[in-house]
């Protein structure tokens, strides 16, 4: 990480790397018009995502609302709400923050980024063909594949050019060493397009005979996540990190182990969503073990992620990046341990089926991956556009509004869907479904409650976004927007 | 690590040896054994599992799109103790005779396992539910039936309409306060129809070899 302490000390002009930080400018200005085209549909789609899981998650404890309209169906809304904040949302923030990090790390510049605008396009008319496609009642209602089959090839071929870009990306590198988020962000590129096609042609274009389906689907589905969303929020962790502490990781070797475990580990994982169902039960058992084998890799990332932290809480603090970016990778520690231990057959039992997984699931999505996308967005919005971010308030009142609204999400519907779980096993105590069922709506109304906090801090967000785009530049912008600045800060950070 | 392709051979081979293992070997597996066509029974000379009915096809197109998925699963799951007497859970909560095998979905086309239970597991509601009158009123507004639920109700499957001459014999019979206005009825329309049709086709009340115990 030697590289990351000389840009920093680069960004004083008065030091001897006046080209280098010139070199770093033409970086970020040719990824500039890329990076804004996928934020800016990302932070429409977040939106649009947001408005459906509301809508969502009050007919989950008030089903008459909006009940007469079928295009609003829970059904459908939810299927849309998944859909546009995985492809919308996470996926479009993603790709521009893997292409950010990737021509910097390459030390090279974003070649024909044409190319990229007309995929960007390419691939936001497919996620909104789809979404539309949903809600007219065309959902496929296959987890996280539910798009029907007149919006996937425009995905996939508008996703191939992506992943081609950043490769090709790689390739120019004018840098001596790899570093370890340049692996996570080659590998997603690279398994995300082999992921998609083989899971649309094994379940939609020529499906597979009975329950293989559900082992390509949970194949697919758990590897968006473990093999796409988890390296792209990794490689930005690893990155930011040492890059605004000014320190470099804890551990290259523990990196490379990290990285390794998680390519094999991970991606049998996804099995543990059939435990009990019509599958074999070796293989069953193998994603159980690949789960727990999860460990490795998470505890390995973890040491490297909070040691390099260790005794620069001030500057987390400080940070509109540090403080979203070590929130996911706490949170990402979290979730992952998590998700080991309801993978084990006696957790699992409980768990299963309930809204326990729903709560897992926003702890992984949210809680890491959006809160780490969020971070990175803070520090390369103003190294593209070269001004700062508008108001250090807004920022703030992001952080806490989404910070507090995931928090009540997770702990609420778990705690709901522990009680559900429990006492759906108790056949004897709990006979009735509907009981059940009606202990549940307390828990689901916390959901709505969350969600209405999180609305609040992607409004925030977007007007920050806005405002930054629009401001003039003004003279005397020199040094980052902080929550504020402690005096030992100012020297590394301007 | 600065080697590019080695590095692809990496990522590579981590992703087909899940997909090997996961997917392929799996499709192998049960290709060999023989659980991807129905069985034959000599004894009773009848093959199971058979297959679905034209309207029953059609209405699992009506639970696709609807997302019926994301709420019910269709899978009675096996015990988690692999004891030979071990009972499944499921099967005491009255979900099915017994636990689901790969051979019962080989007629589903596509196939709704499903990871959530916010309403009950359907894989036999035919056989818990035969009424056909129950599954019209609960899906027109799921209270009726079941109060409490938390289920949407559908009323985009049905048409309310003016009684012109006899009343419908589908109409459906409403309690007062869901019921229409003096002279119209709710007729279910082609979707709800087919809807229904498939969940009272869901059920699996016969035996395999691998799964005995169907027929109980």
């Amino acid at each position: 990480m030697s590289s990351a302490t000389t840009i920093v000390s680069s960004i004083d002009p008065r030091t001897a790397q006046v080209q280098e930080r010139a070199e770093l400018y033409q970086i970020d200005e040719s990824t500039r018009l890329p990076a804004l085209i996928f934020l800016g549909t990302a932070i429409g789609w977040l939106f649009v995502g947001t408005v459906f899981a509301l809508l969502a998650s009050f007919k989950m404890h008030t089903p008459g609302f909006l009940g007469e309209s079928e295009w609003l169906t829970f059904g459908r809304v939810r299927t849309a709400h998944l859909n546009t904040v995985i492809y919308g949302w996470a996926t479009n923030s993603g790709i521009a923050v893997s292409f950010w990090l990737m021509a910097r790390l390459s030390r090279t510049l974003l070649r024909h980024a044409g190319i990229l605008y007309v995929s960007g396009a390419a691939w936001n008319l497919g996620v909104l063909i789809g979404t539309v496609g949903i809600l007219a009642g065309d959902s496929q209602s296959i987890e996280w594949l539910e798009f029907p089959p007149y919006a996937t090839p425009l995905l996939f071929v508008s996703y191939a050019l992506i992943g081609v870009w950043g490769i090709i990306t790689f390739r120019f590198r004018r840098s001596e060493h790899t570093y370890v988020s340049q692996w996570y962000l080659l590998a997603a590129l690279f398994w995300f397009p082999w992921l998609y096609s083989v899971a649309q042609i094994m379940l939609i274009f020529s499906p597979t005979v009975g329950v293989i389906q559900s082992l390509a689907n949970w194949w697919f589905a758990h590897n968006v996540l473990g093999l796409w969303f988890t390296p792209i929020g990794l490689a930005a962790a690893y990155y930011f990190i040492p890059k605004v502490l000014g320190k470099p990781i804890h551990s290259y070797h523990l990196s490379v182990l990290g990285f390794w475990s998680l390519a094999f580990f991970y991606n049998w994982a996804g099995v543990h969503h059939l435990i009990g169902g019509p599958i074999p039960v070796w293989v069953q058992s193998a994603g159980i073990v690949a789960s727990l084998m999860m460990v490795i890799p998470v505890i390995v990332t973890a040491i490297n992620h909070h040691l390099t932290v260790v005794g620069s809480f001030g500057a987390v603090w400080n940070s509109p990046t540090l403080r979203f970016i070590v929130f996911g990778a706490v949170n990402y520690t979290l979730t992952s341990l998590a998700g080991s231990t309801m993978s084990l057959r006696s957790v699992n039992q409980v768990t299963h089926f309930t809204h326990f997984t729903v709560a897992h699931a926003h702890h992984g999505m949210y809680a890491f991956f959006t809160m780490v996308m969020f971070g990175s967005i803070y520090y390369i919005m103003p190294r593209i556009l070269r001004k700062e971010w508008p108001s250090a308030s807004l920022i703030s009142l992001h952080f806490w509004t989404t910070a507090i609204g995931i928090s009540i999400y997770v702990i609420g519907l778990s705690i709901g869907g522990a009680i559900q779980g429990l006492q759906m096993l108790d056949v004897e105590g709990h006979p009735a479904f509907l009981d059940i069922m009606a202990e549940t709506v307390p828990w689901l109304f916390s959901r709505s409650v969350s969600g209405v906090f999180m609305l609040v801090g992607h409004i925030a967000f977007a007007v920050s976004f806005v405002w930054i785009l629009v401001k003039r530049r003004t003279a005397d912008e020199t040094s980052p927007t902080l929550f504020n600045t402690p005096p030992s800060l100012k020297l590394k950070t301007s | 690590m600065n080697n590019g392709p080695l590095l692809f051979l990496g990522f590579f081979l981590a992703i087909a040896f899940s997909w090997t293992g996961i997917v392929v070997t799996n499709l192998v597996q049960q290709d060999k054994a023989g659980t991807t066509q129905p069985f034959f029974d000599s004894a009773s000379e009848t093959t199971v599992p058979l297959p679905m009915s034209g309207a029953a096809k059609q209405g699992q197109l009506v639970y696709q799109d609807l997302g019926c998925v994301y709420c019910h699963t269709q899978q009675v799951r096996n015990p988690v103790s692999r004891d030979p007497g071990a009972e499944s859970i499921d099967v005491a909560r009255g979900w099915g005779n017994r636990p689901n095998v790969a051979r019962d979905y080989i007629h589903d086309g596509r196939v709704f396992l499903g990871t959530m239970r916010t309403g009950p597991d359907l894989r036999n509601v035919g056989q818990r539910l035969p009424s056909e009158s129950w599954h019209f009123n609960h899906l027109y507004n799921p209270v009726i039936t079941s109060p409490g639920s938390i289920m949407p109700p559908y009323p985009f499957l049905f048409e309310v309409r003016e009684i012109v001459g006899e009343p419908s014999p589908k109409a459906l019979s409403l309690p007062p306060e869901y019921a229409p206005p003096e002279g119209f009825e709710v007729v279910p329309n082609a979707r709800g129809e087919a809807l229904v049709a498939y969940l009272l086709g869901l059920r699996t009340d016969y035996d395999l070899p691998e799964a005995p115990g169907g027929t109980q």
